[in-house]
This record gives C-alpha cells, structure tokens and sequence, in this order.
C-alpha cells in the first residue's frame, strides 16, 4: 500500500501498465525529462526509455495524429495535453477518427488510445488552463470520456482506459492533483468504465457531480446531514457511455436530484442526465430537478475563479430549493 | 555575411511526354517486360475510374472523386510498396489502393456509402481513405513511428494532394516524423488543383517538395506523368526509409484532368481549352508510346487489355450492385468493441423502425 495523492496515482497507474504491456507508450510536451509539467509523467523515460516515453515537439494537432497511427498499428498510446485549453486542435483527429476509425474499417483497424489531460478551475492558472471539456467529448460518438474525483479512482479508471480497445478521453482535474491523498495498493486492479460510483448513501436527495465539484458536493452533503438531511452522493466518474441506470435507481428512491457540474451550462452533460430524468423517471420526482454548474461564461481568472465554481452554499441552496418545493 | 543553409530540389523524368526516354532508364525499368503490369494497373484504374463516374450519374453510387490523369501516382507508388508496408490514403487514391490489392468490387462499395468496403480482404493493415485534408499525414507518421519503435522492416505510405500541404497538420507531420527518423513516405499529389483553387494560389514557394526541407528531410520531385520516375523515386525513399534513413517527401506533378468530384463543375473555374491541352501529358499514353516504340506493346494486345479489364470493371460492379444493404443493427456494432448499455436501447429502435428487418414499418 501506498499514500498516494492523484498525480502520484496516474503516475503509478502508467507505470503499472508500461511495466506489464510492452505496446503502451507515451507522448506529449515535456513529459519524459521534465516528467510533465504537472509531474504526471515523472521518471518514466528514466525507467522505460526515451523511446516509449517520447518528448515530442510543441504540436498538439500531431500528437493525437500520430498517436491515432500507433493505436491503428498496435500500440496502446497514452497522449498527454500540457493543458485542457490546449487539447482543441486535437478535435478534428479525434472527432474525425479516433472516435470512428474501428465502425468505418468495420473493426478492421481500431484506435486503442488514451487522450490524457489536465482539467478544470481552481489552481490560479493563467488562461486557457481551466477548461472543462468533458461535454464536447461526450457529444462525440464512438468515444470514452472519463474524469475521476479522487486517487484511487484516477488509478483503476485509468488502468481501465489503457486496457479498454477504444479511444478514452482521460480528464484529471487539476485541482485534485495535489489536494489528498489516499492508501492505494498498487495492484493493477482497474476500475469499470461504465458505471457511477455511490460515494455516499441517503434518502432525501440524490447528488450528481464529477471530477472536482465532488469536494463540494461532498461537504454540502456533510453539511445538510448535520441538519439531518440525508443526500446520496454519486460520482458520474465514467461520463461517456453514461450509466443513467445507478442514477434513476438512486432518484426513485430519494425522489430529488441536484447536479452539480464545473463545466458551462448550457449544454453541459447535466442537461444530458436532466433530460435522461425528465424521459425516464419524472414520476420519481417529488420536485424540479436543479442544476448548479459554472455559469455560461469564459471561465474567470485567477481573482474571481471561485466566484465561477460552484460553491458548497450554492449545492445546499439548491437542495433546500428542491427540498421546499413539495 | 554567412550563408547558413542551402537547398536544392531535384527533379526526376526518365519519359518525356512523347514516351521517349531523356535518359538511361533505371535498373527495375530496363526490361520493358517488367513496366507491363504497371501499364495493366493504369488502364485498370482508368476504366474503373470512368465507370464509377458513370455509376454516379445513373444513381448507382454517391460522389466519387475521379483520379483521371493521375493514375502514375498511384500505381507507381504502391507498386514500389511491399505487402507489409502501409498506405495511408486520401480520397483520391483508388488506383493505388487497388495496385495494393483493394477490390474494385471493395472500392464500390465503400463509394456507394457502405463502409463494409473498408474491410478489406487485402490489405487487411491499410488505412481507409481519408476525407479530411491532410489529417492522414499524422495517422501515417504514427505509424511509421510504431514501425520503428518494434524494429519491423516496414514503411508507412501517405498520399495527400497539393492543398493539403498548406495544412498545419501535414507540417506537424513532416516535423514529427523527421526527430523520429521515421520510417514515412509522404507523396504529394500535385494535381495543380484544390477544387477551384489553382497551385499558384496555394503557396508562393516554387516546388512544394521544399516545404520537406524546413523539415530536415529530403524533398523531391517527379513528373508524376511519367510512372518510371514515379516509381523510381517511391522505391528509393521506400529502401531509404526501411533502411533507418528517415522520411522522404516526393512531389508528384501531375494534372487533374477531371472535376474534382462527381459534385463539381470544374468548367465554372478553368478554361476547358488548358485541360484539353493537358491530355498531351497524361501517363498512360505516355508509358504506351515508349512501348509501342520498344515494339513490347501492340495492338492487338491494347484490344486483349481493355477486353479484359473492362471485363474485370464489370464484374466488380456486378458484385457490388448484388451486395445487399447492412442491417441497421451494423450502424451500432462497429462503433465500440462491445456495444455499451447506453446505445442498446437506440440500437433496438433503429431495428424496429428499419424496413424489411422485422419493424412495424415493414
């Protein structure tokens, strides 16, 4: 066992993989000397050789072109983006084929990759470093798009993307790389990609959240039990293919939901879960649904980032709503 | 003042457009027997060319976009490749994926807007065409880059056109591949057209086989109507780079006879007097007229080749028109190894609602 926070966690994750499958390489912008500028990466060119953990040139478009090339040929590539503003010229590979190359070959050619990178508000960033892309991703057929909300779960969730045979979209809140830290075994035992992970059980109302907005939500569920309000808590760790069956369950039994969600909302995957409750258990519901996401705005800079982020009062505001609306 | 760097960019032509040898032709071409089958392959891929244009017309598949001109290209290149090398195609590159032993029948279908023509029998490792300009220069350098990486004696093979050299991902590419001595061919189709834009509207730089030098790697150019310098240059980069000597760019000068696709007017931008006077260079006539004078080629031997070729076209369009339609259910099976819960649901509504296939809509 070891205490590991989530950037040790992802570390060790690839480590595990690289150690046990040969095909797995990396590739990204200052990952292999540098050990990535986030240190996700750090002494794995060291352990595994510059040919498999490969510093490449300052070019996003190309290193999820070419790692489309390597999954297509056999290896298992695990692209980093420095930062989640930078991963958009990275859409038209892997909108264009990542997500499609194994349904236009018929399964001939396939596209093992994962994309990893940083995501989210919160660390005092310069712009275009907190991002949270996770909505554009999910729009896209054919595609996995993962963000885990703590050490444990970076750990098997990633394990789980390097095994799985399709493009996996691995978003680590940057956030979280550094906030705690958890015993982790270091087993190669990975996490399914397809299911929500109940991180608190209740009765009154059910929280729906991912990646970083998990530490308020959380602590707004800590803080209503204190006033005896029971919240169950489930982390959509796994947000495409999205598991709507652990959700529905959860709402007809509590009859209340609040999504919780960093990302802009309009559009944002909460509308895609609110719309999922409104077909599929509306008559769970004993109240309207709420959301609490970012605002529709450019995410703020470092001075007013966490007047964007939704905060604890605001979850618990929301509930209280929903609470006294019938 | 120090000059810090210089380059050049060779030009290569064995046959001019009279199909007279300018020099001594190389090794491979010397026996006029051994340049038949490339002769074979590009009236193959002329005849399926005009028949897929003519498929078209009739409703018989979707847009096409037609090679006509270009068949040097293709054929020149992918003959030089062997089996386990890969082709990374664009969409104009059937003639190619043919020579690499992709059916007509296989081609057809993939055209005619079914992807099971995709999966090809042979060659089970090629990429499927690609439609966004350019993209498929970093699929290739990856590749090339997993070719490497495994010690496997085999060369990635990307062909784009002239207009995807002005994309950032074919400079991205060429970057890449060449810190990574990788094991690539890059072949610029230089057809002088991007739908209606011409060559000299696309870059200002007088070859495009340059834009490898800012690289660091060789660029160079062909006649691309002439298919002995096309495969002469392909099968030298193609030993350079499965000897560990990195990437090579060619640049094949070539002419877009026809519209861009099926879906262009190609007469709305350019005098058809300038194409009628490209057709003294096309490639095919060219290698004949060398033939004919070597007295390899005659005759009664053009009659036997189009016989049969026309004859393989039709079977193939025989094939392809008796190929049922997929299943619905074929829209969902390919797109994740196992199909996820989330999809299934959608998946039996596409059943119950496709005809023939036991819906209420039968």
């Amino acid at each position: 066992m070891a205490e590991l926070n989530l950037v040790e966690a992802v570390n060790r994750a690839l480590a595990w993989e690289m150690q046990h499958d040969p095909a797995v390489v990396l590739l990204g912008e200052d990952i292999g000397v540098n050990g990535g500028v986030f240190r996700a990466t750090v002494g794995l060119q060291q352990r595994f050789g510059a040919a498999r953990v490969i510093d490449t040139a300052l070019a996003e478009t190309a290193i999820a072109g070419a790692a489309i090339g390597m999954a297509a040929m056999g290896l298992k590539p695990v692209a980093e983006i420095q930062f989640s503003g930078f991963i958009y010229p990275t859409l038209d590979h892997v909108i264009n084929h990542a997500s499609r190359l194994r349904h236009r070959t018929r399964g001939r050619l396939t596209c093992p990759m994962v994309l990893r990178s940083p995501c989210g508000a919160g660390i005092h960033a310069p712009e275009h470093h907190s991002e949270s892309p996770e909505a554009l991703f999910a729009h896209v057929p054919g595609l996995r798009v993962v963000m885990p909300s703590s050490p444990s779960r970076a750990y098997g969730l990633l394990l789980a993307a390097l095994r799985d045979p399709d493009p996996v979209i691995f978003l680590e809140p940057t956030r979280l790389y550094r906030l705690f830290k958890q015993e982790i075994a270091d087993d190669g035992a990975a996490l399914p990609l397809d299911v929500c992970f109940t991180l608190r059980a209740g009765s009154d109302v059910t929280l729906v959240s991912w990646g970083a907005m998990l530490q308020e939500t959380q602590a707004a569920a800590d803080a209503l039990a204190a006033e005896g309000i029971s919240a169950e808590v489930i982390d959509v760790a796994t947000l495409k293919p999205l598991d709507m069956a652990t959700i529905l369950d959860s709402v007809a039994r509590t009859g209340r939901c609040v999504i919780v969600h960093e990302a802009a909302r309009s559009g944002g995957l909460g509308a895609e879960i609110a719309a999922n409750l409104a077909e599929r258990g509306i008559y769970s519901l004993q109240a309207p649904l709420q959301r609490v996401t970012g605002y529709d705005i450019v995410v703020p800079l470092a001075r007013l980032e966490y007047q964007y982020l939704p905060s604890v009062e605001r979850i618990v505001a929301a509930v209280r709503k929903s609470l006294e609306a019938g | 003042m120090a000059v810090v760097a210089r380059f050049e960019v060779e030009y290569t032509r064995f046959l001019d457009p009279q199909g007279e040898a300018t020099q001594a032709l190389p090794p491979f071409a010397l026996d006029p027997a051994a340049l038949l089958p490339l002769y074979r392959a590009m009236t193959q891929a002329r005849l399926f060319d005009s028949k897929a244009i003519a498929l078209q017309r009739t409703g018989k598949i979707g847009t096409f976009a037609s090679a006509l001109g270009q068949e040097a290209i293709g054929i020149g290149v992918a003959s030089a490749m062997r089996a386990e090398d890969v082709l990374v195609p664009s969409y104009r590159d059937h003639a190619a994926q043919l020579q690499r032993g992709v059916t007509m029948a296989e081609s057809l279908l993939y055209w005619g807007g079914d992807e099971r023509g995709n999966d090809f029998s042979v060659p089970r490792q090629d990429f499927p065409i690609c439609v966004p300009i350019a993209t498929q220069v970093c699929h290739a350098a990856g590749c090339a880059y997993a070719f490497k990486l495994r010690n496997e004696p085999r060369v990635a093979v990307c062909i784009l056109g002239d207009g995807g050299t002005s994309k950032g991902d074919f400079y991205e590419a060429l970057n890449l591949a060449a810190v990574w001595r990788a094991p690539l061919v890059v072949v610029v189709n230089n057809n002088q057209w991007a739908i209606s834009v011409p060559r000299s509207q696309q870059s200002a730089a007088p070859t495009l086989a340059q834009k490898a030098i800012a690289a660091g790697i060789e660029g160079c150019q062909a006649d691309g109507n002439d298919i002995v310098a096309v495969h002469h240059l392909a099968q030298r980069a193609l030993a350079k780079a499965r000897a560990g000597g990195g990437p090579t760019l060619i640049e094949a000068i070539s002419y877009r006879l026809g519209d861009h696709t099926t879906a262009d007017d190609a007469s709305r931008y350019r005098d058809p007097a300038v194409v009628e006077a490209q057709w003294a260079f096309e490639p095919i006539r060219r290698l004949r007229n060398y033939l004919l004078r070597l007295k390899a080629w005659g005759p009664e031997q053009e009659e036997q080749l189009i016989k049969e070729c026309s004859e393989a076209v039709n079977a193939a369009v025989e094939a392809y028109l008796a190929t049922p339609p997929p299943s619905a259910a074929d829209m969902f099976d390919h797109l994740y190894a196992t199909l996820p819960t989330a999809l299934a649901e959608q998946r039996e509504t596409a059943l119950h609602f496709a005809p023939h296939e036991g819906g209420g809509h039968g």
